[in-house]
């Protein structure tokens, strides 16, 4: 069972989940308030939903052997376009659609040019999303004029903060994106082509598949992933800021992504240990608040947990940790063949 | 072969290209700059480039390093970052003496990209990830010693930082710049004429050729990380000097700034080709829009970002285009 890709990260989160409760009795209690639901696990889903949506979006892409570096600066453009929009146009439901509209087309589009840069000038993903991830954060202050924007719209709020059936709507969001993906990657060939895309873009291409456009539209949906979480973070603070808004949350959904799992040299991917990495990533922050831990201990923190995590995953880590076991030919088959690994 | 028949023929050699583009930008903005904006035409402008520049200098040295092998340094900020807050720290409240400080400092920041280098070697943990941890760890650190900026008030940090080392008529440098140009004359010398410098090209070439070839791969890797980590910490010491301050929130994207830097200045982020002078044409070219920038005067610093985002989208297509045409 510890063979199984999910085991550890499966086992970090409970672990983490378990202490808190041992620190704080309290920790799982779960309130209706109102018809809504609050608690600290009820915090860690919604609070980490935008982090989930990015991480899904993420995970495609790495499972191409790409990256996409730039979806901090996307989460600040889509949010400073539909708060600029919305403080132009005051207005109820309508004005908001239409802003989200903008604000998931303009995603679109920065995606489509990643997945250009990639997929038809074929430059390194590190360095074809560095681009914007570098240019995005100056485009998102261009849209705000360096202000940050505050609005008033209780629509446009709804995203961040709004609940349905008691439970808040980020979660249920990030749930339908993730079902989404889940059916259409898992449901048809497309998962099996994006692995094989990553497992080996040439021999897909010579096998008759269309690489060029599957790389070319999974950096388009990321892109789309990190537009709707832009939307839900500058939603739950009713503002958008394009300098800090979403700031290093692409290395948290590298992060995620890995801790879930999916190894950044592509192929086999799993959207489900990306999710728990998430859940892993913003548990540590609640943690944090919930034991009263100095708050800038949280990077210190997250730090020594991710480390533990990837060594525990790192099949060099377990093979000098027990020398003596000795792997049986089926597992040590498993080991990854490539040492070099050029990111 | 007449004179003119041997300038037509002349063809600069692909792998000098982008550097070539490089420093042809460099001219052209200078040249811009100076027949735009009289006070811009000053050799002091040129030297202020230096100056302010110096501590990215070295970051983007050592950074250099990394990526001729193919990997890539995330950590480089907030090992600046710690450096000036342990500087504050041990200065400040402590009140070691400055060499103390210096040795402590360069060697906490040589011992965790080591420790990076360790993880990435032995533990087989993709460089992103490795320097990612290293990244949260040490802006993790500098939280915990201090979430307040140091005002460093040391009496030798301020007299090295007011140093002037004149240049003859009205031009002058800082120590910081003596201690960046020193740091990228080694760096030179070492990729291009010691045995650790062609291994450095060969691991970043092809690592598995380069094992096969019974060259020090793994001691290579451990090494240049160790090499960014120090430059880093060093890059901290000049940015004290720079600043008089320790802040934990000093670099925060230095690491974009640094990789963007080492790209424009032509070096492949595949590893195997680049020179330490390109990446001072890289850092000279940054410095040089963000000074345009600011004779300017009515462009946002947001524009700062946005050119930078331009230009490394066309020196990274130029390079596509000369890898491609190479490889056939």
């Amino acid at each position: 069972m510890t063979k199984h890709r999910l085991f550890w990260p499966v086992v970090a989160l409970f672990a983490l989940l378990l202490g808190d409760l041992a620190a704080r009795p309290s920790f799982f209690a779960v309130e209706l308030r109102d018809g809504h639901l609050y608690g600290n696990l009820v915090d860690i889903l919604k609070n980490g939903a935008p982090l989930i949506l990015i991480a899904i979006g993420m995970t495609i892409v790495v499972a191409t052997r790409g990256i996409d570096l730039s979806v901090g600066a996307v989460v600040a453009i889509s949010g400073a376009l539909a708060c600029l929009w919305i403080s132009r146009h005051p207005g109820g439901v309508g004005v908001t659609l239409a802003a989200v509209g903008l604000a998931l087309g303009l995603s679109l589009v920065l995606g489509a040019w990643n997945g250009w840069l990639v997929a038809a000038l074929g430059i390194q993903p590190i360095i074809a999303t560095l681009i914007l991830m570098v240019a995005g954060r100056g485009i998102a202050q261009l849209i705000t004029g360096g202000q940050i924007i505050t609005i008033n719209s209780a629509p446009y709020e709804w995203i961040g903060s709004g609940f349905v059936l008691t439970l808040p709507s980020a979660i249920l969001i990030a749930l339908a994106v993730f079902v989404l993906a889940s059916v259409l990657i898992r449901r048809s060939a497309l998962g099996l082509l994006v692995e094989a895309v990553g497992g080996n873009p040439e021999a897909s291409r010579l096998a008759g598949l269309r690489s060029a456009r599957l790389t070319w539209l999974v950096y388009v949906f990321c892109a789309l992933c990190a537009g709707i979480a832009g939307l839900m973070i500058s939603a739950n603070v009713h503002s958008a800021d394009g300098n800090n808004a979403g700031q290093f949350i692409e290395l948290d959904a590298i992060l995620a992504v890995v801790v879930g799992g999916t190894q950044l040299t592509g192929g086999r991917f799993s959207l489900g240990g990306s999710v728990i990495g998430a859940l892993l990533i913003q548990t540590l922050t609640t943690t944090v608040y919930a034991l009263g831990i100095p708050p800038q201990a949280i990077m210190l923190f997250k730090a020594v947990v991710v480390l533990a995590v990837c060594l525990l995953q790192s099949p060099a880590f377990r093979r000098k940790l027990w020398p003596r076991r000795r792997d049986r030919p089926a597992a040590s088959a498993e080991r990854p063949e490539k040492v070099e690994v050029a990111v | 072969m007449t004179t003119i028949a041997r300038i037509k023929d002349y063809r600069p050699h692909r792998r000098h290209l982008p550097i070539l583009a490089t420093m042809a930008l460099l001219i052209g903005a200078y040249v811009y700059g100076a027949s735009s904006y009289e006070a811009f035409g000053s050799g002091q402008v040129v030297l202020d480039l230096f100056i302010n520049n110096a501590f990215l200098l070295v970051v983007a040295v050592g950074m250099t390093f990394v990526i001729l092998t193919g990997g890539i340094d995330l950590s480089v900020g907030s090992v600046v970052a710690l450096s000036t807050v342990v500087s504050g720290d041990l200065l400040q409240n402590r009140g070691w003496p400055v060499a103390a400080v210096v040795v402590v400092v360069l060697g906490i920041g040589a011992l965790l990209g080591a420790g990076m280098g360790a993880l990435i070697h032995f533990f087989e943990i993709q460089p992103f990830i490795a320097t990612l941890i290293g990244m949260f760890f040490a802006r993790g650190l500098c939280y915990t010693i201090s979430t307040q900026a140091y005002s460093i008030d040391n009496t030798t940090i301020a007299a090295l930082a007011q140093a002037q080392i004149p240049l003859g008529g009205e031009l002058h440098v800082s120590i910081s710049v003596v201690v960046a140009l020193a740091v990228v004359a080694v760096a030179g010398y070492v990729l291009a004429f010691t045995r650790f410098g062609r291994t450095v090209y060969s691991v970043g070439g092809n690592a598995q050729s380069a094992l096969l070839m019974g060259l020090r791969v793994g001691r290579t890797r451990v090494a240049v990380y160790t090499i960014s980590g120090f430059c880093s910490a060093l890059g901290g010491l000049l940015l004290v000097l720079y600043k008089s301050s320790g802040d934990p929130l000093n670099g925060i994207g230095l690491e974009l700034t640094a990789i963007a830097a080492v790209v424009i200045g032509g070096t492949l982020l595949t590893g195997g080709s680049g020179y330490v002078l390109g990446t001072v044409l890289g850092i000279m070219v940054l410095g040089i829009i963000q000074t345009l920038i600011t004779f300017q005067g009515t462009l946002n610093s947001w524009w700062t970002s946005i050119i930078t985002g331009a230009l490394l989208f066309v020196f990274i297509v130029l390079q596509r285009l000369v890898t491609r045409r190479a490889r056939i």
